[in-house]
């Protein structure tokens, strides 16, 4: 297993709970929507702890690369916690376009951030890192954090 | 280690909004032409009517938004950093509407001398733009289906202009060349090698992405932009040497592969979107959907013009024109702009309001452009294609093709406009709460 694999079939199970969780929104099941939406944050959360505390301190320390792509990384994550603490109070007042609208600029932060991930950030990863047990102790976190 | 690599998400804000604004209004020409001369265009590919149209949409409105969804799109979709993207938007934009004017001015007029202040103009606005943009996709380290066939398609773009400008100057100085022949050719590459390729390396990227559908199967992405631009090629080949009549088997085999390989992108990406996991379904969807569809009728207007039969009676080359460029390329654009234009004023709004401290300010994309306004247009655009269908066999239609798509394209222009003007007013409304605070 590679940091890369390990980490993509993370995104793409983000993905899906993202899928279902919007999908119920927009039909106006809004308490299985909290439900999943719920679910969707604890495994964003995981992920992103497992690359804040643990992916990228230590490709920085290998690489030198403090202020470039981790620091991107990063700003991100904190643009699409910004969005997903919106769409929670939208779907607190059951505000279906402010709701939508939130879901889908969450969706194009996110896939173009983990497209840039999956594409540079990761194989650089690998490359930095390979040699390391840095994949399975990632998949560890991911695993542990979130049972879901 | 990745000395050229991007992460940066966006060049400066006005490199693509100034194409994007401006796209659109070239399309309200092409309809109003099409409203006053649309019988007269629809006689032969070769009337001044025809000309000016085709190059209203193609030089124009998709030249426009191409140019702008590169620069958005080249740093984000392969890492690589254009060199001073503002710089370079500003030398080539005016230059490249100045050249389209004249050039179109020319055609209307009958005026070819007009085409020897067009040549130059086009030829260095578009050289420019393509010059920076190779530049950056062969210096990036960045890998993939994506970056091969956006190298491909700017090659692509580079040959069409300098088809396109030997061919004016011809006219221009009355030079005896193989019209035709040149102007089939300038026709495939552009449609071809730059338009087709530029769409499906970006659907490569964008569809998986924007609908959680599968990936694009492995082979196809790999093969693709190398099989469209070896036929491309082929058929320039085949066209150049071979001066017999056209319906020998050798003669057709490059257009056929090339209807082909286009039929091949539109199933799949219709497959691969029935099969997408976010069912929620938006305007961009439907405007791709129906883009894929109008590839599946150019194929099949396509196939009927290889035939060996008499084709006139069907009118197959307009009919043939008016799928491929406001069926296929102005539907799959006006798609993208919906996503593209409200994602991108997030992303600014976003950094303007964490730089002042004012994050709770910014509101989401959705609050850009009001979605019945977006559905609306998306359906006059629709009813549009059909119409412009239709007026090819009926030509008392095509007033009210040409006016019903010029005001499709008016109320994108206008929904662009509005999105905009909410940007300046978000803005301005982040900036007061940040002086109150401080």
């Amino acid at each position: 297993m590679t940091i890369s694999s390990c980490m993509s079939s993370d995104h793409t199970r983000c993905d899906d709970i993202f899928a279902r969780a919007e999908e119920a929104c927009t039909q106006g099941d809004w308490e299985r929507g909290a439900q999943l939406l719920g679910d969707f944050v604890t495994a964003l959360e995981a992920h992103f702890a497992s690359e804040e505390d643990v992916l990228f301190p230590a490709f920085e320390t290998a690489t030198g690369m403090r202020s470039g792509p981790t620091q991107m990384m990063r700003e991100e994550h904190r643009q699409m916690r910004d969005l997903l603490a919106n769409m929670n109070s939208a779907l607190s007042q059951r505000d279906s376009a402010n709701f939508s609208g939130g879901a889908d600029t969450l969706l194009v932060l996110m896939q173009q951030h983990n497209m840039k991930e999956e594409n540079i950030l990761y194989p650089m990863c690998d490359q930095a890192l390979g040699a390391s047990d840095m994949a399975s102790v990632l998949q560890q976190r991911i695993g542990t954090t979130n049972p879901a | 280690m990745h000395p050229n690599l991007s992460f940066d998400q966006a060049p400066p804000f006005s490199v693509p909004l100034r194409f994007f604004l401006l796209a659109p209004w070239f399309g309200v020409a092409a309809g109003i032409l099409f409203a006053l001369e649309g019988s007269d265009a629809l006689v032969s590919r070769w009337t001044n009517a025809a000309l000016t149209l085709t190059h209203l949409l193609t030089a124009g409105f998709m030249l426009q938004a191409m140019a702008g969804a590169l620069f958005q799109f080249i740093p984000v979709a392969t890492g690589a950093n254009v060199w001073r993207p503002g710089l370079v938007a500003s030398v080539a934009q005016p230059l490249l509407v100045a050249g389209l004017v004249l050039l179109c001015a020319g055609f209307i007029r009958h005026d070819s001398a007009l085409f020897r202040i067009a040549v130059p103009l086009l030829v260095t606005g578009g050289g420019v733009l393509a010059a920076a943009w190779l530049l950056a996709l062969w210096q990036t380290p960045g890998k993939g289906a994506t970056l091969t066939a956006l190298r491909f398609a700017v090659l692509g773009l580079v040959v069409t202009i300098g088809v396109g400008a030997a061919l004016a100057d011809g006219l221009a100085r009355d030079l005896i060349l193989p019209y035709a022949t040149l102007t089939d050719i300038h026709m495939t590459w552009g449609l071809g090698a730059w338009a087709l390729l530029l769409l499906a390396g970006a659907s490569f990227y964008v569809v998986p992405m924007f609908q959680l559908t599968p990936p694009y199967p492995l082979w196809l992405t790999r093969l693709f932009a190398p099989a469209v631009l070896a036929v491309t090629l082929l058929g320039s080949l085949r066209v150049t040497l071979d001066q017999k009549p056209a319906m020998e088997f050798t003669q057709m085999l490059p257009g056929a592969l090339l209807l082909l390989l286009a039929g091949l992108y539109a199933v799949t990406t219709l497959n691969l979107q029935s099969r997408r996991r976010r069912r929620v379904s938006d305007v961009t969807l439907q405007l791709f959907r129906y883009s894929m569809g109008a590839i599946l009728s150019v194929v099949a207007v396509g196939g009927l013009a290889l035939l060996p039969i008499d084709g006139s009676q069907l009118r197959l080359a307009p009919l043939f024109g008016v799928l491929v460029l406001a069926g296929v390329f102005v539907s799959a654009i006006n798609g993208m702009l919906y996503k593209i234009v409200p994602f991108i004023i997030w992303l600014h709004l976003q950094r303007y309001g964490a730089s002042l401290a004012q994050v709770k300010l910014v509101p989401n994309m959705g609050v850009m452009i009001p979605s019945g306004a977006m559905l609306g247009q998306a359906r006059m655009h629709m009813s549009a294609v059909v119409l412009l269908v239709l007026a090819v066999w009926f030509p008392a239609l095509s007033f009210v093709a040409g006016m019903v798509f010029a005001a499709s394209c008016a109320w994108l222009g206008w929904n662009l406009i509005g999105a905009v003007r909410r940007y300046a007013g978000f803005r301005r409304r982040i900036l007061a709460a940040s002086l109150q605070i401080t």
